[in-house]
């Protein structure tokens, strides 16, 4: 499958590196390293006006009046604008758009954007924003989901009922039957704190105004270019096409800029009313209060399971804290049900979802969208369970295990599924049969799955197009160059595009360049999220490599004055086969292959095909891909029993990430992941206090350091995929959301207790292990005193 | 109110009129382009502002730029040589040691550092060493590789390992 040995760049010489399958160093890593590469705060633009903004001091309150008089009287200032200067609300989901650029009416959570000004200088800013008068009438502001939804709660949005966004409820399968058929019955309730992705690149924008044309251009930190071009043509009511959007180095995202965000729309609507250029640079206060992450859930699941552990039955019910707007929230709560499927096989189903706004930033899609909360609770209740019938935890997976290809009881279809693979893997790399309860008091071993989508096989536009574009442009230097949408934003998208054409083309990775992200050059691409980009823009690069390999065969065999199909290509050169003294070198071929013709532009599309795109019931498509990525992990910890502090040692992980186009890609993406998901587990937590943000800093709220951190193994299966480019699925969600379950199996090893609340901070082991008169309930269980079976 | 600023940045002496409270940061992004040197933070939370003042680790972010007055401070841009990386540059490209990248330069200043005072460090000292730098996308596993695979090479080939005014 590889292509032949050939050079990378004249510094990696010396190291052999192939098409995919090759640990090739990152396209754009020498920019990285260098400080050359450009992140949008530091685009040069010297006659930037400075953008700031106004938010709200208040919860949930009436806008009565905003005053800006006096702020646009400040010498220096050159535009305020309030929610007047935009009467469009915006969103991501189109059917759920309930969000002004700048509050219009109500402000609804503290921080929410109000009014912005952009001025000479800082300090200017700084001084008008003082000098913005508010009057307001404020309103009863809820922070839980239980207080949005009492029957006599006000609402934040008037037209959804009990401050609910959005309910779910699903059955596939009959869960009576199950639960009747089953040996043992348990329910568990699981609350999950709120999480932020906290990547390390703050929010900025730079949006420049050319008013003779009445064209904008801006340079933002999207992960998705395309929903944002589109959000700002609704809102600033102009043509996409007198709109530009340039996605330069981005500092990470892990979901919080798979939305057009606010600032975005204000950088452009600033920018157009001081008929200039504003550069928006938010503080790390301002990129918490934008928010976007993974919502508080509280979470009751049932399972039914057989004497010898096989699943018949699982109902759960999710309710997830929204915030205050709709974003990606009713996806997210659908992807908790439809995702209870798809890992085991489970013959029935039940789930009610329910989705609350409430007075505090709005949560959205964070690295394993919607997927993370449940798969904690469903896997610590597996446990527990086989830890009562006397199964192993690694026994009774293996007895729930899918046969693919399938399709399951809601209509996603499984087609590679290499987790029996990692489950022995990791079983063996952990020592978990010579180990597992044997580490002595204070050190454990636990183990869990988890799986996701290489994206979702039915776009958020229904728009017919393709779901992936990718262009080539072959010119008279013989260089191919990539044009794509596609948004690299640190997890090496561009790497893996190029690697496919490579390997395809056969040619030299010097021949090769790739431009990424600027809606004047390249193709409309949906964006990075939902893990989408390798399976889907992987597929539409190969296609395009064929489509351009073929016109360059063509070109040979006419130059050469053989049939087509003497051809023999090799990449950097074309022979006829049988004849090795007849050989073109790659640009002479090229010069042929523009004979007549000139540049030669090539395109390759991909799309999913209706049969992968969900079931046929309402929000049937979520859920929904053509390939699912699969995680076994081991977590060995060590507790501090004095102290209540929960030391992970060492992670053992394998992938089934279909085929691992860059594996050294592949084990970041994972050791990424799974660390993400150690610090969802043992210490990252919002807290609101009367909705203010209480912990929007990094030390208060606390990611793991380097100090924190283990040694993570990876080890990667090859289920090679039917539909995958090369066989390739996604490698960069499903690792995370089995790591809490596998760290509460081993705390629990290591101490006896259950932990079923996140994060499993020191205080609450602490409460756990030294129960006292007066302490608070600790959200821990003894493990070994089981209730009465059903 | 500025004042002139001699300092020596990435090896060159320099002349210029800061404001008094400017700081390192906003001197070097601002005045000096050099913006390889980043924020990622509200101050003193992350790291990726991490410079070398003296060959010594230090938060731009925090640090006043007339405090530094007459010294030498070396940023990410001053690491490569006749535009070849740096062995710790080249080790965090070639392991992955970068993902996003926006850590990158604080975490490459914070291990040059170390690695000028200690060719040869444990993992436990790379992990003091780079206790301050956060990172969201690698887990810090490719980091911890990078940093030894960069001890390894300079241990190889001393002459070619040296900093700029180590």
């Amino acid at each position: 499958m590889n292509a032949p040995d050939r050079q990378i760049t004249q510094a990696d010489s010396a190291r052999e590196a192939r098409g995919v399958g090759a640990r090739l160093p990152f396209v754009d890593g020498v920019e990285k390293v260098t400080g050359t590469a450009r992140y949008t705060a530091d685009i040069p633009a010297g006659n930037a006006l400075v953008g700031m903004l106004l938010r709200s001091p208040h919860a949930h309150a009436e806008l009565l009046e905003v005053d800006i008089s006096e702020a646009l009287a400040t010498p220096g200032v050159r535009a305020v604008i309030t929610g007047d200067e935009c009467d469009v609300t915006f969103g991501v989901i189109p059917i759920a758009q309930n969000e002004f650029p700048l509050a219009r009416g109500k402000v609804r959570y503290r921080g929410d954007p109000i009014a912005a000004v952009a001025a000479e200088d800082e300090a200017t800013a700084r001084l008008a924003v003082s000098r913005i008068r508010l009057k307001v009438r404020e309103l009863p502001a809820y922070y839980k989901a239980e207080d949005a939804r009492h029957p006599d709660a006000v609402l934040l949005h008037e037209n959804k009922k009990g401050n609910i966004e959005r309910e779910v409820h699903h059955e596939f399968g009959d869960t009576a039957a199950g639960f009747a058929a089953a040996d043992l019955v348990r329910e568990e309730t699981y609350a999950c704190a709120e999480v932020h992705h906290a990547m390390m690149e703050p929010n900025a924008a730079l949006a420049s105004w050319d008013q003779e044309r009445g064209h904008l251009t801006l340079w933002s930190v999207t992960q998705v270019p395309y929903y944002t071009h589109l959000i700002l043509a609704q809102c600033l009511k102009m043509e996409a096409a007198h709109i530009r959007v340039i996605k330069p180095f981005i500092g990470g995202g892990f979901g919080h800029r798979t939305e057009c965000l606010n600032f975005e729309v204000i950088c452009a609507l600033l920018a157009r009313a001081a008929r200039g250029t504003v550069r928006l640079l938010q503080t790390r206060e301002e990129t918490f209060l934008a928010h976007r992450g993974r919502p508080e859930s509280h979470i009751r699941v049932r399972l039914g399971m057989t004497r010898e552990g096989r699943l018949t039955a699982c109902q759960a019910e999710v309710v997830q804290r929204g915030g205050a707007y709709g974003g990606y929230g009713l996806v997210t709560i659908l992807y908790s049900g439809a995702l209870l499927n798809g890992l085991y096989d489970i013959p029935a189903v039940k789930y009610d979802g329910y989705r609350v706004y409430t007075n505090t930033p709005a949560c959205g899609a964070m690295r394993g969208h919607g997927t993370v909360n449940i798969r904690f609770a469903f896997e610590s209740l597996m446990d527990g369970m086989a830890a009562e019938l006397g199964l192993d935890p690694f026994a009774v997976r293996r007895r729930n295990l899918l046969q693919a290809p399938m399709e399951t009881i809601n209509g996603l279809k499984v087609m590679s599924y290499g987790l029996p693979g990692c489950l022995d893997w990791v079983e063996e790399a952990s020592g978990w049969k010579e180990r597992k309860g044997r580490l002595g008091r204070g050190k454990g071993l636990g183990m869990a799955c988890s799986h996701f989508v290489s994206g979702s096989a039915k776009p958020v536009h229904w728009s017919g197009e393709p779901h992936a574009v990718i262009v080539l442009k072959l010119d008279f230097d013989a260089a191919v160059t990539i044009l794509t949408g596609a948004a690299d934003i640190g997890q090496g998208s561009s790497t893996i595009i190029t690697q496919i054409v490579a390997e395809v083309l056969g040619i030299a990775y010097h021949r090769i360049r790739i431009v990424a992200n600027d809606s004047a050059i390249t193709p409309k691409d949906n964006g990075s999220y939902s893990s989408r980009v390798t399976f889907m823009v992987g597929n539409a690069a190969a296609q395009a490599a064929e489509n351009l390999k073929a016109l360059l065969v063509a070109a040979a065999a006419r130059r050469l004055q053989v049939d087509e199909s003497r051809v023999e290509w090799l990449g950097e050169a074309a022979g006829v086969a049988g004849d090795p003294d007849r050989q073109l070198a790659f640009p002479e071929v090229v010069e042929e292959a523009l004979v007549g013709t000139g540049t030669l532009n090539v395109k390759g599309t991909f799309t999913c095909p209706p049969e992968f795109q969900g079931g046929k019931h309402r929000g049937g498509a979520v859920g929904s891909t053509m390939g699912f990525s699969y995680t076994a992990q081991a977590v060995e910890v060590t507790v501090d029993l004095d102290l209540g502090k929960v030391t992970v040692d060492k992670v053992w992980a394998a992938i089934d990430c279909g085929f691992a186009i860059n594996p050294m890609s592949v084990e970041g993406q994972v050791q990424g992941a799974v660390w993400m998901g150690m610090g969802q587990a043992l210490c990252e937590e919002t807290v609101y206090e009367n909705g203010r943000h209480m912990t929007p800093n990094l030390l208060d709220y606390r990611v793991p350091t380097i100090l924190d951190s283990p040694d993570i193994r990876v080890h990667i299966v090859e289920s090679i995929d039917p539909n995958g480019p090369f066989g390739a699925k996604e490698a960069s969600e499903g690792p995370l959301s089995g790591f809490m379950s596998a760290l509460a199996a081993a705390v629990e090893d290591a101490t006896g207790h259950r932990f079923t609340a996140l994060p499993i901070s020191p205080d609450k082991v602490f409460d756990a292990l030294h129960p006292r008169p007066g302490a608070r309930k600790a959200a821990a269980r003894p493990a070994a005193q089981p209730e009465g079976a059903a | 109110m500025k004042t002139i600023l001699a300092i020596r940045v990435n090896g060159r002496w320099r002349e210029d009129a800061v404001a008094e409270n400017a700081l390192l940061m906003d001197y070097l992004r601002d005045g000096l382009g050099l913006t390889g040197t980043k924020q990622g933070c509200d101050g003193g939370e992350c790291g990726a502002c991490t410079v070398l003042v003296d060959g010594e680790p230090r938060l731009a972010c925090s640090t006043l730029a007339h405090s530094v007055a007459g010294r030498n401070v070396e940023t990410i841009e001053g690491l490569a040589r006749d535009g070849s990386l740096s062995p710790i540059q080249r080790a965090f490209h070639e392991h992955l040691g970068t993902q996003c990248g926006f850590c990158t330069p604080g975490m490459i200043m914070a291990s040059e550092a170390l690695l000028r005072r200690n060719p040869a460090p444990d993992r436990e000292a790379i992990r003091e060493a780079l206790a301050g730098n956060l990172c969201r996308c690698t887990g810090y596993v490719k980091i911890i590789e990078s940093v030894e695979a960069a001890a390894a090479t300079m241990a190889a080939a001393p002459a070619a390992a040296m900093g700029a005014d180590a």
